[in-house]
């Protein structure tokens, strides 16, 4: 693309413009290329795999541009994927291929449904089918198959955070009998330090409510969804399979997720699959029991809201979490500037989660460190979440970039069980 | 040319170990087995040299419990063909397993048998030289880097300090890999399953080995807790004060 062939190049050795000199290469000109002397065998590469025929659609109206989360910390926007494409670059083997979040503002804004959510993941596998991954993303991969979760945690452990509840919660293999409420705690909250908080917070507001729930335990394994969209359908579809089994055994009447991308799984994913279950983030489940349940004080606290994606933009639901925030006595809410269909994206999507190193080599800052400053521009002290994978990145973004002591970060549950102690 | 890569599973570290009652193993019905590492580098150097120049790559690996998946996921990282050596046991110390090896490896008849320098469950490192001289080839451990040129091999050897050798061995020869060129590549799932369907592992019967291994396990024990660490407070000074003041209480530098 960046070829300068030297027959099309005009240079005036020496040039005097309205007495400025502007010999050399100060008057340099270059002619213009038409598009049929670039290889394009590149785009029809992309267009020709199933799911990412979208691109060829692109008329270059750069809408997706100042929408992308991506390209406001590097040169991005699917705009420019196609560009870039069309004139010879090999999305297969350039960077580029791992730095979309599949966050999907820049679909909810294209004239032309250029759906990177569907173009992204088909291209991935095929470059993941040749071997090129980048070594994190590798690591989650491997986790994944051989302990069910990206972390590369004992599936044994799965459900040790539940010790540490302070109440009971019925771990369905060891307790075999029909619930109401199945609840999928996923990796994040089965593992990761925060995570567990959020857990045992849910665990006791859930007791609070005299819900009847129970949860897989050992047998619960990651719902996939972020492998799928990071090129590793057959990891996904695997232990989809895997999940669908362990579901297939225990009586529920209802699923409740901590996980906007297990929550779209499901929801979205795994009837593809044939298996279709009721299935609600927890926001959604807690929103309208809120009033029902006992508040011993009041906290007071500032707080902003961040959108999951795959909560919001990808399925919908922007209301149930500030239902949640304005029902918890005492909180002073304010919304951040990007919310709702156009918020921020934290950059745990797409396997973003598994790159971090990655994308930050290749962006001037990461996209959860630009979202806490949009945070602390608001003049909140705490930033809500609802998903498993915002708490410590967010946590993580407010040290990097040197804001500790400056702005909290919470998920919503924590809150509530906090309101209720 | 026609490789062959010897491989072994070991404990998967991410589950905690259990010693079992007879208190000389590890408690292996929970425990999860994966392939040893350096057999992965064993393999990865393998497969490079089959992209390089053209090669036939057979893995081997004695038959034991969840051995299928390793070679099944070897086949699909590149290996042409899975033979599995069923000598009458799965719990092969290094010596049996080397000899009941030899055995295939014979029928193989392999220009270069390439394994791991050694496994992390008995740090032996003893299955290349023991394989060498049961097929009375020559042998070069701790490999990190093979080049094939005609009816030789090429290596780099490690040594401490940073130095490194470059030797030449004649065909067959048998190699304890370190590390391969590169690190071992990904399996996606749907190339593992094509071919676990595709079936076809292999397996010879060797006769049972009656060899002494000349190492026997008397006792396996956990390494033992001490008391918790003593957290000292204060400025640098003055935690500095109390370190010598410790060293001195405790006779561990003379006064």
């Amino acid at each position: 693309m960046s070829k300068v062939e030297p027959g099309r190049t005009k240079e005036e050795e020496h040039l005097e413009f309205e007495g400025m000199d502007i010999s050399g290469h100060w008057n340099r000109m270059f002619e213009q290329r038409v598009i049929w002397e670039h290889d394009t065998s590149m785009l029809d590469k992309v267009t020709s795999l199933a799911g990412a025929e979208s691109l060829g659609f692109c008329y270059q109206c750069g809408k997706c541009t100042p929408a992308c989360p991506v390209d406001l910390v590097g040169d991005y926007s699917p705009r420019k994927i196609f560009r870039k494409t069309q004139t010879g670059i090999d999305l297969f083997t350039s960077p580029d291929l791992w730095l979309c979040t599949t966050c999907m503002n820049c679909l909810r804004v294209c004239p032309k449904e250029v759906n990177m959510i569907s173009i992204m993941p088909a291209v991935r596998e095929v470059a993941v089918a040749e071997g090129n991954v980048p070594p994190e993303l590798q690591k989650a991969f491997e986790n994944t198959f051989n302990h069910g979760n990206p972390l590369g945690e004992p599936a044994r452990k799965r459900a040790d955070w539940v010790a540490d509840a302070g109440v009971p919660v019925t771990i369905l293999p060891k307790e075999k009998r029909p619930v109401d409420v199945l609840f999928y705690v996923e990796c994040y909250w089965s593992y990761h330090p925060r995570g567990k908080d959020a857990a045992r917070a849910l665990a006791r507001t859930m007791v609070a409510l005299g819900v009847d729930w129970g949860i897989l335990g050992h047998e619960e394994k990651c719902s996939c969804d972020s492998q799928r969209l990071a090129g590793e359908k057959g990891l996904f579809e695997m232990i989809a399979e895997q999940n669908i089994a362990t579901l297939g055994k225990y009586e529920f009447k209802r699923m409740v997720t901590s996980d906007p991308h297990a929550y779209n799984a499901f929801r979205n994913e795994y009837p593809k699959l044939g298996a279709e279950y009721p299935v609600q983030h927890y926001t959604q489940f807690l929103a309208p029991l809120m009033g029902s349940l006992p508040w011993k004080r009041k906290l007071d606290y500032k707080v902003t809201f961040h959108d999951p994606c795959y909560l919001g933009r990808h399925n919908g639901e922007y209301d149930a979490p500030r239902e949640m925030i304005q029902q918890i006595p005492g909180l002073e809410f304010i919304e951040m500037f990007r919310c709702k269909e156009n918020g921020y994206c934290c950059g745990g999507g797409g396997g973003g989660m598994w790159l971090d190193s990655f994308t930050a080599n290749h962006t001037s800052e990461r996209l959860s460190e630009r979202r806490v400053k949009e945070a602390i521009e608001t003049g909140a002290e705490m930033l809500v979440v609802c998903c498993p994978y915002e708490v410590s990145r967010f946590e993580d973004a407010v040290k990097s970039t040197g804001n500790e002591g400056k702005l909290l970060v919470r998920d919503v549950i924590e809150l509530v069980d906090e309101a209720l102690q | 040319m026609h490789i062959a890569v010897v491989l072994k599973q070991v404990p998967d570290l991410v589950e905690e170990l259990e010693i079992d009652s007879g208190g000389k193993d590890i408690d292996r019905s929970s425990v999860k087995m994966k392939l040893n590492e350096f057999d992965d580098h064993a393999l990865e150097q393998a497969v490079l040299l089959k992209e390089a120049s053209g090669a036939k790559v057979t893995v081997v690996a004695v038959a034991a419990a969840g051995i299928d998946q390793a070679l099944y996921a070897a086949k699909a990282r590149g290996a042409d063909a899975a033979l599995k050596v069923d000598a009458g046991g799965d719990l092969l110390d290094s010596r049996r397993a080397a000899s009941a090896i030899a055995e295939a490896i014979k029928q193989l008849q392999p220009d270069l048998v390439l394994t791991g320098v050694q496994a992390a469950d008995d740090l032996f490192g003893q299955t290349a030289p023991y394989l060498a001289a049961a097929l009375g080839w020559p042998h070069v451990s701790v490999v990190s880097g093979v080049e094939v040129a005609g009816a030789k091999v090429k290596v780099h050897q490690e040594y401490a300090g940073g130095r490194m050798a470059s030797l030449e061995l004649d065909l067959p020869a048998v190699l304890g890999v370190q590390a391969a060129p590169k690190p071992p590549r990904y399996v996606p799932v749907s190339k593992l399953r094509q071919a676990m369907a595709s079936g076809a592992l292999e397996t010879v019967s060797v006769a049972p080995a009656d060899e002494l291994s000349g190492v026997a396990v008397t006792a396996l024990a956990k390494p033992e807790t001490g008391r918790g660490a003593e957290m000292l407070a204060g400025s640098a000074a003055e935690v500095a004060e109390k370190i010598a003041a410790l060293l001195g209480e405790r006779r561990l530098v003379r006064a």
